[in-house]
């Protein structure tokens, strides 16, 4: 028998059809997608016991309770925690991505002191004792010097144990400067302050409200809670609540919601108050609150002043939108109005707040379910009056650098003010703590937060991570991470309950850090006299464990905690206080820049994607970024397709973006979402600090905005600035 | 039109088809036998437990069945295999003569050292599976899934797959990917079977401080079996 070459083939084709009907290749198929996935470069944890713990993510203000899980010692996921009133499970791409920010390249890993130049990224490693001896002598110096007022620090918020330990060091040591970043709480503190005469934080029942008028805020861009606010949303879709958006672009709150109705920039207060005047006119107001101080007064402004179509001509909205929105808000049987655009890092206009404020009273929904609450924020903290040498009780006589409470008597904090101050040479400080806070890149004027910074002598940064501020410092003294670290964690932004979370540490410090409360104590203690006095603690712990009292347990066992229920504060609705009368002749929020040398109106917006506070996007998030947002190193503006076709611009092109401020190059994105003539830049991008993954990735929008003072509040207003956006 | 030459042609075909449909049958057999005999000897290696473990034995001595040893944390979680320290409380010192006992003892106990047991049921770090969800709340036997081991006297082979690195168990000693029992396979498609056919069991939770989107007072479905089947998260319920 011959085998030829057919006999071959035909040994072959058996072959194969034998295969087909053996489990070969359908075993190797599996195999090998499972060997894909076991490649060594692939990050797999390794094999261990698995633990789960419960702590309170500090990424943002938004408070969320995560569990954390880990295999042995590592950390291998942070969820969110079941059952916690603000996420119930829930958590954001920036939480899931909070391993990197512990485990990643960018963290400070010892105290460090520069060497070279500012901002050369020149630095000596110190071991803690030197570090807290340096700052401690310096302080000292100053002190005995008399200059114990020009001592400021910068930290992210008001509440909870970490900012008070650092008002209370200032006090002791003699200065008034404790100074917070800025964001729309403040505004809505004030506009509670200024209308109800309570101070208070706002809480929103936003979860039962069936009707919400947002002015620009980002609802699923990371405004308020953000977990919180997207689990709102989604029951408002569930539920058949409206929804209805007020902005001059297409953010994604504004795609996801019933309406959209753009605006021209900066009048939202007078479109707020051109819905009162029809609400009034056609009594769909709630009649108890006529009796309540002021109406007759406001009746008449919004009456005289904000016809509807005065309105329209000023917003750019038609009458008939105008009117039946009136209608539906007012007829809704739960309405709220929100404010504070985008994320809320940018205080904004007062008037614009007390306007949506009227709006909310006007409806009867303060304090009521699914309306604007009130809320008196956890009061656990409850030390004892500091004893104060007569140095500190002269410091603490002295003005605020930055005028809040005196020049702006409703303000507690005026960091955007700071910075004119220190610039035009009317006041100066010695010596800066930055904690919590990043305002070298995250707030609006960023240049010249540069330049006042370069006039401050001695400036100590506590971050745990390379970020501008730290990288422009003298020293850094690290903090611990929020995964490494104990700390309390009031009322997250907009909650309508007050609650107390326990952020704790689930694995052991990674690096040669220390948690920036013993460091505060430490320093007090090294100063010695009564300023030591003052901090009577052993460490930051024990103060936290004793401040907290009977919640401790609760906390360690629960994660949170409620805070009683006597928390609403009603006070008396004041309709029209002094505060308002500018609203009597309705000018935009100001603009900086001259319409004719800069013709279009430059906006930021936020994403959800982008953080852009005191943490900058870790790896993972970056990477989520959409390429009409970030393109290659460059960021994307939005511009309209006829202001495209009116400038020659077409869709990828390089331009270059030109504000009264600075100057970027940009990439261009035809977008019929944004209103012609407005150009629109994401905020979050253009970090020049942290790892390779985020710096040098688009522009910092910070840096072509400067800041714009609210004639009334002092605080910072500005949401656009004239711009110019030519070829390249 | 036919020609001499095609006729020719014709007639070596037919004086052809034998071998050819000989060497089909050939090839056939051949990977035949290929696939379902050799193919498996060669994807596994064999390997021994590092001690030969006698589960009856062991049963018999403790009080609480399985759960005497694989029991559930404080925390709910579930212990697996045991650690030395568990062990140790009985075996501080060697009981009998069993060589298998001697060297659990001087090589392990004496030493503080962890038996590197070769886990039959390890799942991928992908997998995330609650032990106390089916077991406690589900009321499952330990067996469902794990098939009589108590009842072995031995420790059986541990067949690692050469590719991915997994225990056979998880296959199933069939290389078809058939099984007879519950306990024979533990791919996805093995806990689909129960999570698609069984009745969805729900419980209600009241929970104890009010959520403010929920409907009053404050209920919420819960039980990851539901959870499983419908909600659109379904995937994360096991793929964390």
């Amino acid at each position: 028998m011959k085998i030829g070459r057919r006999s071959f083939l035909s040994f072959v084709i058996g072959g194969a059809a034998g295969t087909a009907i053996t489990p070969l290749p359908w075993k190797l198929m599996d195999d090998s997608s499972i060997w894909s996935q076991n490649w060594p470069w692939t990050p797999v944890p390794p094999d261990g016991e698995y633990s789960q713990s419960n702590s309170v993510c500090t990424l943002c203000p938004g408070g969320c309770g995560i569990t954390v899980r880990k295999v042995d010692d590592r950390v291998v996921k942070i969820e969110g925690m079941k059952g916690h009133p603000v996420n119930d499970g829930g958590l954001c791409l920036m939480g899931l991505s909070g391993l990197q920010l512990l485990y990643g390249p960018t963290r400070v890993k010892t105290p460090l002191k520069r060497v070279g130049k500012r901002g050369e990224g020149k630095w000596e490693k110190i071991s803690w004792d030197e570090a807290i001896s340096e700052v401690a002598k310096k302080l000292a110096d100053i002190r005995s010097n008399g200059g114990s007022h020009t001592v400021g620090s910068i930290v992210d918020s008001e509440n909870g144990t970490v900012p008070n330990l650092f008002k209370r060091f200032l006090t002791t040591y003699g200065s008034p400067n404790f100074m917070t970043m800025p964001s729309i709480q403040d505004s809505y503190a004030m506009t509670l302050q200024v209308m109800q005469g309570v101070s208070a934080q706002v809480g929103f029942d936003a979860e039962n409200a069936d009707f919400i008028l947002s002015f620009g805020s980002g609802i699923i861009d990371g405004w308020g809670s953000p977990v919180r606010m997207f689990k709102a949303n989604s029951a408002w879709k569930a539920n058949g609540k409206k929804v209805v958006q007020i902005e001059p672009r297409l953010s994604n709150t504004a795609a996801k919601s019933d309406k959209w109705i753009p605006i021209n920039p900066g009048t939202e207060a007078a479109l707020a108050l051109g819905l009162a005047n029809i609400i009034i006119s056609n009594s769909l107001d709630s009649k108890k609150i006529s009796q309540s101080t002021g109406f007759d007064s406001f009746k008449k402004l919004v009456q005289n002043e904000y016809g509807t179509d005065k309105v329209s001509k000023i917003t750019g909205i038609n009458s008939a939108t105008i009117v039946s929105l009136a209608k539906n808000f007012a007829r809704a049987s739960k309405p709220l109005a929100i404010c504070g655009k985008g994320q809320g890092s940018i205080p904004g206009s007062l008037n614009e707040f007390m306007a949506v404020h009227a709006l909310n009273a006007l409806v009867g929904n303060i304090n009521k379910e699914g309306g604007v609450w009130a809320v008196t924020d956890t009061e656990y903290i409850n030390w004892p009056k500091p004893e104060m040498d007569s140095i500190a009780e002269n410091g603490m006589q002295k003005e605020r650098i930055d005028g809040a409470g005196s020049e702006y008597p409703h303000t507690k904090s005026l960091l955007n003010r700071l910075v004119e101050v220190i610039n035009s040479g009317d006041g100066s400080l010695e010596a800066l703590f930055v904690s919590g806070a990043n305002p070298l890149y995250s707030m609006p004027g960023s240049k010249a937060i540069k330049n006042a910074f370069d006039n401050i002598p001695f400036i100590v940064s506590f971050s745990s991570y390379m970020d501008e501020t730290a990288s422009n410092a003298d020293l850094i003294l690290p903090n611990h991470v929020y995964l490494e670290r104990y700390e309390d964690v009031p009322t997250p932004a907009g909650l309508s309950k007050p609650i107390v979370g326990l952020t704790r540490p689930v694995v052991k410090p990674q690096f040669n850090t220390k948690h920036v409360g013993d460091v505060v104590m430490l320093i007090a203690k090294a100063l010695g006299g009564g300023i030591a006095d003052a901090f009577s603690w052993e460490s930051y712990e024990a103060c936290l464990k004793e401040t907290l009292g009977v919640k401790w347990d609760i906390l360690v066992e629960k994660g949170f905690e409620f805070n009683g229920d006597k928390c609403i504060l009603e006070g008396d609705f004041n309709f029209y206080p002094d505060a308002m009368k500018s609203l009597s002749d309705f000018s935009p929020v100001s603009i900086e820049g001259s319409a004719i040398s800069y013709p279009l109106l430059l906006i930021p917006y936020d994403t959800i994607r982008l953080a852009n506070g005191y943490i900058g996007d870790p790896p993972f998030a970056i990477k989520t970024v959409e390429d009409t947002v970030l393109k290659g190193k460059n960021s994307c503006v939005e511009i309209n397709p006829k202001t495209g076709k009116e400038l020659g611009l077409t869709e990828g092109r390089y331009a270059s973006l030109l504000t009264p401020r600075g100057k970027a190059k940009v990439k261009v994105h035809l977008y019929e979402g944004i209103m012609p003539g407005i150009v629109a830049l994401p905020r979050g991008l253009g970090h020049t600090a942290y790892d390779n993954y985020l710096a040098g990735k688009g522009c910092n929008f910070n840096e072509l905005i400067g800041s714009t003072e609210d004639p009334v509040s002092g605080l910072d207003e500005a949401w656009g600035i004239r711009a110019r956006l030519t070829k390249v | 039109m036919s020609t001499q030459d095609d006729k020719a042609k014709e007639v070596s075909a037919d004086g052809a088809a034998g071998p050819i449909i000989l060497f089909f049958i050939l090839g056939l057999a051949a990977s035949l036998v290929f696939g379902w005999i050799i193919f498996p000897k060669l994807l596994y290696s064999q390997k021994k437990q590092p001690i030969d473990f006698n589960h009856v034995l062991h049963v018999e001595a403790v009080e609480e069945g399985c759960e005497s040893c694989h029991f559930f944390r404080k925390d709910g979680s579930f212990s697996g295999i045991p650690k030395l320290e568990q062990c140790v409380d009985c075996h501080e010192e060697a009981q009998g003569e069993d060589p298998n006992e001697i060297k659990f003892v001087e090589e392990y106990v004496a030493n503080g050292r962890e038996v590197p047991w070769l886990v039959y049921a390890r799942q991928p770090d992908c997998v995330f599976f609650s032990h106390a969800a089916h077991v406690k709340k589900g009321e499952m036997d330990c067996g469902t899934c794990h098939g009589h081991i108590g009842e072995s006297e031995h420790s059986r082979v541990y067949e690692e797959n050469r590719i991915t690195g997994y225990s056979r168990d998880i296959w199933g000693k069939n290389i078809s990917g058939l099984k007879k029992h519950t306990w024979e396979r533990m791919k996805m498609d093995d806990c689909a079977e129960c999570h698609t056919t069984k009745e969805i069991k729900t419980d209600v939770e009241t929970l104890p401080w009010p959520i403010n989107w929920l409907p009053r007072p404050y209920e919420k479905q819960t039980g990851n079996q539901a959870r499983v089947k419908t909600v659109k998260e379904a995937c994360f319920v096991c793929h964390k």
